[in-house]
């Protein structure tokens, strides 16, 4: 793939911040968005806005076929069985908490345990913390390596017969950990727990079989994957969703609405109450496109050739340190920190040379404690950064360690 | 924005502040106690205060966070400390005033060091990290 004709797809990267050319590092907050998915959302408001499921006129059947259009796309692009598997959410964050809400209070009891992990994101912690209070079960972290990787051994170890969901991310937003989840599946399975994946940084950069991996629960987000911001995705196995109650209800859910009880709508209307993000769907469904014209399997390789250069890049800087385990186990995520600099000067000082970088505790207090700091640097890449870009990075971090140096 | 405006932010008084944070450290006996944090980046800070009579008679911080936050914390120590309360606050109000780049008439009040601070109204997502110190100090007096 030629990241160069990509970037040309991408408006926004091509505009001067703080009077230089921008360099974004920071897509595993959220990605920018190719014309062909402003476009598609600019078209469906110019052309087919309309309620879905309701009326009969045309625009209506317009707006109802390009939502479930985006629904088949995403049924292909993971994978699942069927349509029925996946629902439309606002996001991972609603995703992880449908399961929690319905599925986790209505199957856990005292004496069960859920289990994560200490490189997740607050939205997959804390949805269970409230699940675990609700219920009288326990919740427990599995260990980490020194390197930042998942200790199996561990794993193997705590997976119980005590064990009922175990929840974890595909990939560490601030590690770039890519967690063995099919393994885990398995051990999990034995035990008859179920498993729920955080997708949020593993959908955009990796090739997703809900099959092969056979997890029960993959949630993740449109606007980390060229996508619009407020859709995301909930695939969860059909005879799961089937037993779950619903956690919003009210219009586009319903089956039938008597005085005192009402009947739900079949999978997957049942848990889409309220008019559903048409236009978020439509984007995600143009994003799809946009990522299957790539190819999954190159934009891993674009990802991993990117990471492996700028680690090497990076480490040339002395006294920047870089965490989470070698290139080859990661996805396309550095985090770092550059002795006696606090990563928020670092991502100002790079600001006014128009690098954007996180800095902060990336929505993952446990883990930076476990890292033993209070914050971070973070540059995050995606299928629009080349090796150009990196150097733009090392430059402006060398600067940086430079400007810090001298006024101390 | 150059590469060269970081000098308007990062002054020489800031990274002496930085460097050689005054009042750090924890107050003896019972001082009031105001532990703050910006959730949005970590930052944190326990300010401790002793007021008597309306009088910050002492101030003293401890915690973790860049530069701007650091540093604001050790300036605000130092010129509140000796202060009325009153005066405290009126200039907490002219700090907060000084961030969001209005004109400020400090009258009676001596800013000092808080001066160079000035230069980080220009970089408003470090803003937070200025002003945290001076809202610990607000809720503070007002526990009084």
């Amino acid at each position: 793939m030629d990241a160069r004709s990509i970037r040309e797809q991408f408006p926004i990267l091509n505009q001067e911040v703080n009077g230089h050319p921008l360099v974004y590092l920071d897509s595993s907050a959220t990605s920018h968005k190719p014309l062909a998915v402003l476009e598609a959302v600019d078209a469906y408001y110019r052309n087919d806005n309309s309620n879905v499921h309701r009326g009969v006129h045309t625009l209506g059947t317009r707006a109802t076929d390009k939502y479930e259009g985006a629904r088949e796309k995403v049924q292909q692009f993971i994978n699942a069985r069927s349509t029925k598997e996946v629902i439309f959410t606002r996001g991972t964050t609603t995703a992880i908490n449908t399961v929690a809400h319905s599925y986790a209070r209505a199957n856990l009891k005292p004496g069960d345990e859920v289990i994560i992990t200490p490189m997740e994101h607050h939205s997959n912690i804390i949805p269970w913390q409230q699940a675990v209070k609700a219920t009288g079960a326990t919740l427990k972290y599995f260990e980490l390596n020194d390197d930042g990787t998942l200790n199996m051994d561990d794993v193997k170890k705590s997976i119980g017969p005590q064990t009922k969901i175990v929840a974890l991310t595909h990939v560490s937003n601030v590690l770039g950990t890519i967690n063995p989840i099919k393994e885990i599946v398995e051990l999990a399975h034995r035990q008859n727990a179920v498993v729920l994946v955080d997708g949020a940084q593993g959908a955009p950069h990796l090739k997703v079989n809900v099959q092969e991996i056979d997890c029960d629960f993959y949630c993740f987000s449109g606007h980390k994957m060229c996508g619009p911001t407020g859709i995301g995705i909930l695939y969860g196995k059909q005879e799961l969703l089937e037993e779950m109650e619903p956690v919003e209800f009210g219009g586009e859910m319903i089956d039938f609405v008597h005085l005192y009880d009402s009947t739900w709508k079949e999978l997957p209307w049942k848990f889409e109450g309220g008019t559903p993000i048409i236009a978020g769907a439509i984007g995600l469904g143009a994003a799809i496109d946009f990522l299957n014209q790539i190819g999954m399997d190159e934009i891993e390789a674009h990802d991993q050739k990117l990471t492996n250069y700028a680690m090497e890049r990076m480490r040339e800087i002395e006294g920047l340190e870089i965490y989470g385990p070698a290139a080859d186990k990661r996805s396309a995520v550095v985090t770092f920190n550059i002795d006696g600099v606090h990563p928020h000067d670092t991502a100002t000082a790079l600001d006014t040379m128009g690098i954007a970088v996180r800095a902060g505790h990336h929505c993952a207090q446990p883990l930076m404690r476990w890292l033993n700091a209070t914050a971070t640097a973070r540059a995050s890449m995606y299928v629009y950064n080349t090796e150009d870009d990196i150097d733009q990075l090392v430059s402006g971090l060398t600067r940086t360690k430079e400007f810090f140096g001298n006024v101390f | 924005m150059s590469f060269d405006n970081l000098d308007t932010l990062y002054r020489q008084v800031i990274m002496d502040h930085y460097k050689h944070p005054r009042n750090r450290g924890k107050l003896e006996g019972d001082a009031l106690v105001v532990d703050m944090n910006n959730p949005t980046c970590g930052d944190r800070i326990q300010l401790q205060l002793e007021v008597e009579d309306g009088k910050v008679k002492d101030a003293k911080f401890d915690g973790e966070g860049c530069s701007i936050s650091m540093s604001s914390a050790s300036m605000m120590t130092q010129a509140v400390k000796g202060k009325a309360v009153e005066d405290a606050l009126r200039m907490s109000e002219l700090f907060s005033d000084m961030m969001l780049g209005k004109e400020i008439d400090p009258g009676d009040l001596e800013l000092g060091d808080i001066e160079a601070l000035q230069g980080v109204a220009k970089f408003p997502a470090r803003i937070k990290c200025a002003t945290l110190a001076w809202k610990a100090m607000e809720q503070g007096v007002e526990k009084k």
